[in-house]
């Protein structure tokens, strides 16, 4: 072990934790986009892509080649290095995000105090990528979508940070360990159900998820900021979509779902690891659900539904998240 | 320790640098982005100082919410930036003096400072007791700072209404819709369901307008020379 409290050895341990993260999350994304094609073929009884491989399974791959081998298209009016960066920024960020995210008992690969604000400040920035898209492409389409997309998801974030603060009210913890660990025996889901649902509707607009997909809005400004993207541009922010997804689908595991614990305690002989895919899995299908179920919303009624309804209603259940909380002697002194 | 050091030279570096780009850039987008590059840096400064708590409100408010509204203004606007520096030879003696009438005020601000005893003890150990820096924050701005903290909730909230009450107007002729309204209507208010034979049509049976008395199947109809027009009007209107 003398190796490893060396300077380089730390750095190739953080390297290797890192990666030990990073290629399940791939393959999760990789496999995310053929199993929301694969979920919404049988939900409208269709056969989704079945020709790749056994069962299709092949397909991500297929696509990905497809993807690098197109041209790359910049387009004349364009700010070039900006045009560039945005993308990767968008999957840069849905990246970094999962540093903290705890898939075991302390089995991080940062294990910090403020995690669950270290969650919220990165995926408030996801939205950096959409509108630096949308304005360097310089088309006007681009642009729409973008700054749609800026006032969605600003917006939104409003509520997820009350809901946030229901939920550490609760663990006296802003540690996402102490999170998950403060669920032992009764879900968040439970108590703070109404939260629950605000929380998930909120994460389907952060992620510009059908129903709230107005960034892309194919039927009125064609896919809104992606819309000049071409090869491996546009495979960036497609997975970083499905990254995001995948993200927001951890972050309602571990705020409401339990995290990395079993929800039996017969079962908790499953490592963590298992237990919070299967939940992200879970999530992740009523994502897709959704998405093949409900019609896009109307813009005006998207903003009515993030200030008028849910930013009043997360406050008021804060306050009497709190008032409950001190008044039956609940609070947890961290 | 030294690789403190380092980086905090390198975030020091680009912070200053990218606040320098923020003011002489040509573009007013591309100074929002840098003002995002130093907020970014900023936070990375006050991470390496042991104040995770700040750096991560910085990022949230300043770069995930303010600095979006600030990018979404800026992009948006037509602004000519030759046309604006035009002036600025003739400005700059206005905008010097009161850069040092701010200068003065802070220095005389600065200059009548007296740290509270408790504070004195707090800026020695960071972080006292062996407790996070949240914990200990909150202990001291809900305590020791409860009236400023309430007063700067007040001037925002101030702020916020004052701005709300300029800019709001009334849209006579706006159609947005009253969801109350919408979600209270039910369908006997508006549909009526009808059985019509077969070859006869809603006009003949009188229901929209009066028409001429109803014909027997394979009799030909002659319509009144006005009622060429489609009739959309609600059933029961007349």
């Amino acid at each position: 072990m003398g190796f490893f409290s060396t300077i380089l050895g730390q750095i190739i341990l953080a390297a290797l934790e890192t990666l030990a993260v990073l290629v399940p999350l791939l393959m999760i994304v990789a496999y995310a986009t053929y199993g929301e094609r694969r979920v919404m073929a049988a939900m409208q009884l269709r056969k989704g892509p079945n020709v790749v491989g056994p069962f299709g399974l092949w397909q991500p791959f297929a696509d990905a080649v497809k993807m690098v081998m197109k041209e790359t298209i910049v387009p004349s009016g364009a700010n070039r290095v900006l045009f560039m960066i945005a993308p990767m920024l968008t999957f840069g960020l849905a990246m970094v995000a999962w540093a903290v995210v705890p898939t075991g008992n302390h089995l991080a690969v940062a294990n910090i105090n403020v995690g669950i604000l270290y969650l919220f400040a990165i995926s408030s920035l996801g939205v950096y990528g959409i509108i630096i898209a949308g304005w360097a492409s310089n088309s006007k389409y681009a642009f729409l979508g973008a700054l749609r997309s800026a006032a969605q998801m600003v917006s939104y974030e409003v509520s997820i940070g009350f809901v946030m603060v229901c939920v550490l009210l609760c663990v006296g913890s802003l540690n996402l360990n102490d999170i998950v660990r403060a669920q032992n025996g009764l879900w968040f889901c439970i108590p703070l159900f109404p939260m629950f649902i605000v929380f998930f509707i909120s994460g389907l607009a952060e992620c510009n998820r059908v129903p709230f997909d107005l960034a892309e809005g194919e039927s009125e400004i064609v896919a809104g900021f992606m819309v000049e993207y071409s090869s491996m541009s546009y495979a960036m922010f497609f997975l970083g979509e499905y990254a995001n997804m995948t993200l927001m689908s951890a972050m309602t595991s571990i705020l409401f779902l339990g995290g990395w614990m079993s929800p039996v305690p017969f079962l908790a002989f499953i490592p963590g690891p298992i237990w919070l895919i299967l939940k992200i899995c879970f999530v992740m299908f009523v994502f897709i659900w959704v998405r093949a179920t409900f019609p896009r919303f109307r813009y005006d009624q998207l903003m009515r539904l993030g200030w008028k309804v849910f930013l009043p209603l997360s406050i008021g259940w804060m306050v009497l998240t709190a008032a409950a909380l001190e008044i039956f002697g609940w609070l947890p002194h961290g | 320790m030294i690789f403190a050091q380092i980086f905090f030279y390198i975030f020091a570096a680009i912070l200053i640098v990218s606040a320098v780009m923020v003011v002489t850039s040509r573009n007013p987008v591309h100074s929002v982005l840098f003002l995002i590059l130093c907020f970014f840096n900023a936070a990375a400064l006050f991470l390496i100082a042991g104040a995770e708590f700040l750096a991560f409100i910085l990022l949230i408010v300043y770069v995930g919410a303010v600095a979006v509204l600030f990018l979404f203004v800026v992009m948006m606007l037509d602004i000519d930036f030759t046309e604006l520096r035009a002036g600025v030879q003739r400005y700059a003696p206005i905008g010097a003096v009161v850069g040092i009438i701010l200068l003065l005020e802070l220095v005389m601000a600065v200059g009548g400072w007296k740290i509270a005893p408790a504070a004195a003890v707090l800026r020695m150990s960071p972080m006292p007791l062996g407790i996070s820096n949240t914990d200990a924050i909150g202990r001291i701005l809900y305590t020791q700072y409860a009236f400023l903290f309430e007063t700067s909730s007040v001037v925002l909230m101030v702020a916020m209404i004052g701005a709300i009450v300029l800019t709001h107007r009334e849209r006579t002729r706006s159609k947005s819709q009253n969801i109350a309204r919408q979600n209270a209507r039910q369908p006997a208010d508006t549909l009526t369901m009808m059985d019509v034979p077969i070859g006869v049509g809603v006009k003949q049976l009188g229901i929209l307008r009066p028409g001429p008395a109803l014909a027997a199947p394979g009799e030909k109809i002659t319509l009144p020379e006005t009622d060429h027009v489609a009739v959309t009007h609600k059933p029961g209107a007349h």
